[in-house]
């Protein structure tokens, strides 16, 4: 099937998902970004690229960070940024979320920001509109259901890259609850793509997804056997909102056998680092000490985060 | 029309001569990437007095970014000095209709209000879009507008000029 995310150049039109994106193309975007990542040094801390441009952020599920860094991403490009909490309105009048595409497309939206409980909402959208002739009008995903969260994870790709320079001789462990996490499906797929010989994930039986390992990662169950000798470290964050039944005994057990601790860290690579997609939770997926520790990187993800989406808005904006 | 190009080297010491007599002793030498850059660090050494080096892309600011979408990925201005006060000279390979000049003095002004900005070029191939002209200029040639005049730089560090048949110059 033809990728939705591409125009028939290949050039990126939506950003929908890492999965299928090809090596260059998320190489370029990454390489975009680098001179917004200096954009502190500037007096003036705003570019022309998305003026005169609408960019709709649509939070069908709320995510306050998330939509932050995208409103401070188009902003800083001087785009109009107009921010629609739907699960409090249209949707809950019975709306379609389609028919809610059509009429703020009719209000002249450049980009959708989509943010989604649903698995393929964003790709539901984005082929909407390319099959209604509107494919000047673009996608973001911003993280659905437990499908992807492309920009989390170029972010993430981002930050391995600053540290590591490249992928290739890379060892990357993803701890914690990889069953309900987007950002492990995208950065996965990034790793992956981008030929990172070794990938870990490591958690407990009930929160790995099965036959996760045909996405070219190795299964650990065993904290201590899943970060020995890694490069890098990714502590993904316990989803309470999402769990299902009794997927855990415990936070405090999960803590114990699973929570990123210094001697746990000590098994890494000694120049290791330690990432987070936030908001973290102490004390259960990763202690104090680690997360405020000199390995850690979870700050910096922040600001590459602003960088890489104001990148990934600039490119699909100039790509037709 | 087209006339040949001049020799790179030959035009580069022409320009150097050309500014000696008025740059400002502190004068910053500002190059837009990527052959601007290079000559920027050339003339710094070719001239009298104290030339901080600094290096702008104007992805930000170009025109044609709604059509040729964001170029010159991964490289960054870096200005290692404050721009606040400073006198500026601009640098440029081939000036031609002048819209990279003018993305260029709007990315310096992102980062400060110069004292003065002067405007320095290896080649003047004419074919000017907007009011910009240059203070001081290597060398004038007539060019057909299809035709792309390209700085390269080989491993030695010399420079030489060629035509290129492409689409778009600034």
């Amino acid at each position: 099937m033809h990728n939705p995310q591409l125009a028939a150049n290949g050039q990126l039109t939506h950003l929908l998902t890492l999965e299928g994106l090809p090596a260059p193309v998320i190489t370029h975007i990454l390489d975009s970004a680098t001179p917004f990542v200096s954009f502190g040094e500037r007096d003036v801390k705003k570019v022309p690229l998305l003026r005169g441009k609408a960019v709709f952020n649509l939070f069908f599920e709320n995510s306050t960070r998330t939509r932050t860094t995208f409103e401070i991403a188009a902003k800083r490009l001087s785009a109009d940024v107009i921010n629609l909490n739907i699960g409090a309105s249209s949707t809950a009048k019975g709306e379609s979320v389609l028919d809610t595409i059509d009429n703020l497309t009719a209000m002249d939206a450049d980009i959708f920001v989509v943010r989604h409980s649903e698995s393929g909402a964003a790709h539901l959208i984005a082929s909407h509109l390319n099959a209604t002739g509107r494919s000047h009008v673009h996608v973001v995903n911003a993280g659905d259901g437990r499908h992807q969260h492309p920009t989390q994870g170029l972010l993430d790709l981002y930050t391995i890259r600053h540290y590591k320079k490249a992928f290739t001789a890379l060892s990357v462990a993803v701890v914690g609850d990889v069953l309900h996490s987007r950002v492990a499906r995208s950065l996965i797929s990034g790793l992956t793509t981008l030929g990172t010989p070794d990938v870990r994930v490591v958690g407990p039986q009930t929160l790995i997804p099965t036959a996760v390992e045909s996405l070219g990662v190795r299964v650990c169950h065993d904290m201590r056997e899943g970060v020995a000798g890694c490069d890098v470290v990714v502590m993904l964050r316990l989803q309470n909102e999402r769990m299902k039944g009794a997927l855990l005994p415990s936070t405090g057990e999960y803590f114990q056998y699973y929570g990123l601790t210094p001697d746990k860290l000590a098994l890494a690579k000694p120049d290791a680092i330690v990432m987070h997609p936030g908001p973290m939770n102490r004390g259960v997926e990763i202690d104090s000490a680690v997360a405020d520790g000199a390995r850690a990187v979870i700050l910096p993800q922040v600001t590459f985060g602003i960088a890489v989406r104001m990148a990934v808005m600039s490119l699909i904006a100039g790509n037709g | 029309m087209t006339t040949a190009l001049p020799d790179a080297e030959v035009a580069l010491a022409t320009l150097a001569e050309r500014m000696r007599a008025s740059v400002a002793w502190d004068a910053r030498f500002v190059g837009i990437y990527s052959g601007g850059a290079w000559i920027a660090d050339r003339l710094a050494t070719l001239l009298p007095g104290e030339h901080p080096v600094g290096y702008l892309d104007v992805a930000f600011h170009r025109d044609d970014y709604g059509s040729a979408g964001l170029k010159g990925a991964g490289r960054a201005t870096k200005l290692p000095f404050d721009v606040d006060g400073a006198a500026i000279v601009l640098v440029d390979d081939v000036l031609f209709t002048g819209r990279s000049v003018r993305a260029a003095i709007n990315e310096l002004f992102d980062f400060g209000r110069p004292a003065s900005i002067e405007l320095a070029v290896l080649v003047d191939r004419g074919g000017r879009e907007l009011p910009i002209e240059a203070t001081y200029v290597g060398a004038r040639v007539a060019v057909a507008r299809d035709l792309t005049v390209a700085l390269s730089r080989g491993d030695d560090g010399r420079l030489a000029l060629a035509f290129e048949r492409s689409g778009e110059a600034g």
